[in-house]
């Protein structure tokens, strides 16, 4: 995301699984990218989800920082229509199965 | 000697305004055509705009590509024509707030593709040959980033 300082690339397993509910089996991830704005996936992310500005904040800069973040989970048809309403904001989303 | 940055968009009691001046509105009516040719062609620079679903499943994938791209293709130009329709108006309601900051930030996506925009900032340089076209990025970031701070949630 932009704009930033120079920051080493470094791609781990989300670590900020406090959203994720061991019972639903998808999860819905949303990538690092350098185009979108910060504060624009800060504010897709409230819009959305309904989260709290500092949740939103937060997810945002695990995205950052980590490469990626999970940003929602459910069954698979809800995690597909989250990974669309994200695609048609511009984010760079996939879903994947929880492992 | 000290610029005041301008605020393009404001939160009033009216609702969200715009403060274009008629170059600025010509510069985004102009991208908003120049996006609606593009979006009917398969140029690569798209491909941000319909991404992959299923990274781990191709053939998912392939269905969700299927459902979704037309789908997508309508919003992003409904997104379009929204933005014409409000390019003069002096306050925006809801829908079309979401409208601009869509379509702007697909335009930005289409540029920052061609551009291949990296997070390391670099030194803008006015007589590069890609100079006008990061200018315009540039300003399309300010413009969008002026509606986050616009539009509330």
């Amino acid at each position: 995301m932009s704009p930033v300082a120079p920051a080493p690339v470094e791609v781990d397993e989300p670590t900020s699984d406090t959203f994720a509910d061991p019972d639903l089996p998808w999860v819905v991830i949303v990538w690092n990218d350098p185009i979108n704005l910060m504060s624009y996936v800060a504010w897709v992310f409230q819009k959305l989800f309904g989260y709290s500005k500092e949740k939103a904040n937060q997810l945002m800069m695990d995205v950052h920082h980590k490469g990626k973040a999970v940003v929602s989970n459910g069954p698979r048809e809800k995690a597909e229509l989250d990974v669309f309403r994200l695609h048609e904001h511009g984010l760079w989303a996939t879903m994947q199965q929880d492992k | 000697m000290a610029f005041r940055t301008p605020r393009l968009v404001r939160r009033s009691r009216h609702g969200v305004e715009l403060h274009l001046s008629s170059d600025e509105r010509r510069l985004v009516s102009t991208l908003i055509g120049e996006m609606r040719d593009l979006l009917g062609t398969d140029d690569p620079s798209l491909r941000r705009l319909f991404p992959t679903a299923y990274h781990e499943d191709p053939d998912r994938d392939a269905e969700y590509q299927i459902l979704a791209r037309n789908e997508l293709l309508d919003r992003r130009l409904h997104a379009l024509d929204a933005i014409e329709a409000s390019l003069d108006a002096k306050s925006l309601t809801p829908d079309q707030v979401s409208a601009w900051m869509q379509g702007v930030n697909q335009i930005r996506l289409v540029l920052g593709t061609r551009l291949e925009m990296t997070e390391d900032e670099d030194e803008f340089d006015p007589d590069a040959p890609d100079a006008p076209a990061r200018a315009v990025y540039a300003y399309l970031g300010y413009l969008l980033d002026q509606f986050v701070d616009a539009a509330g949630v």
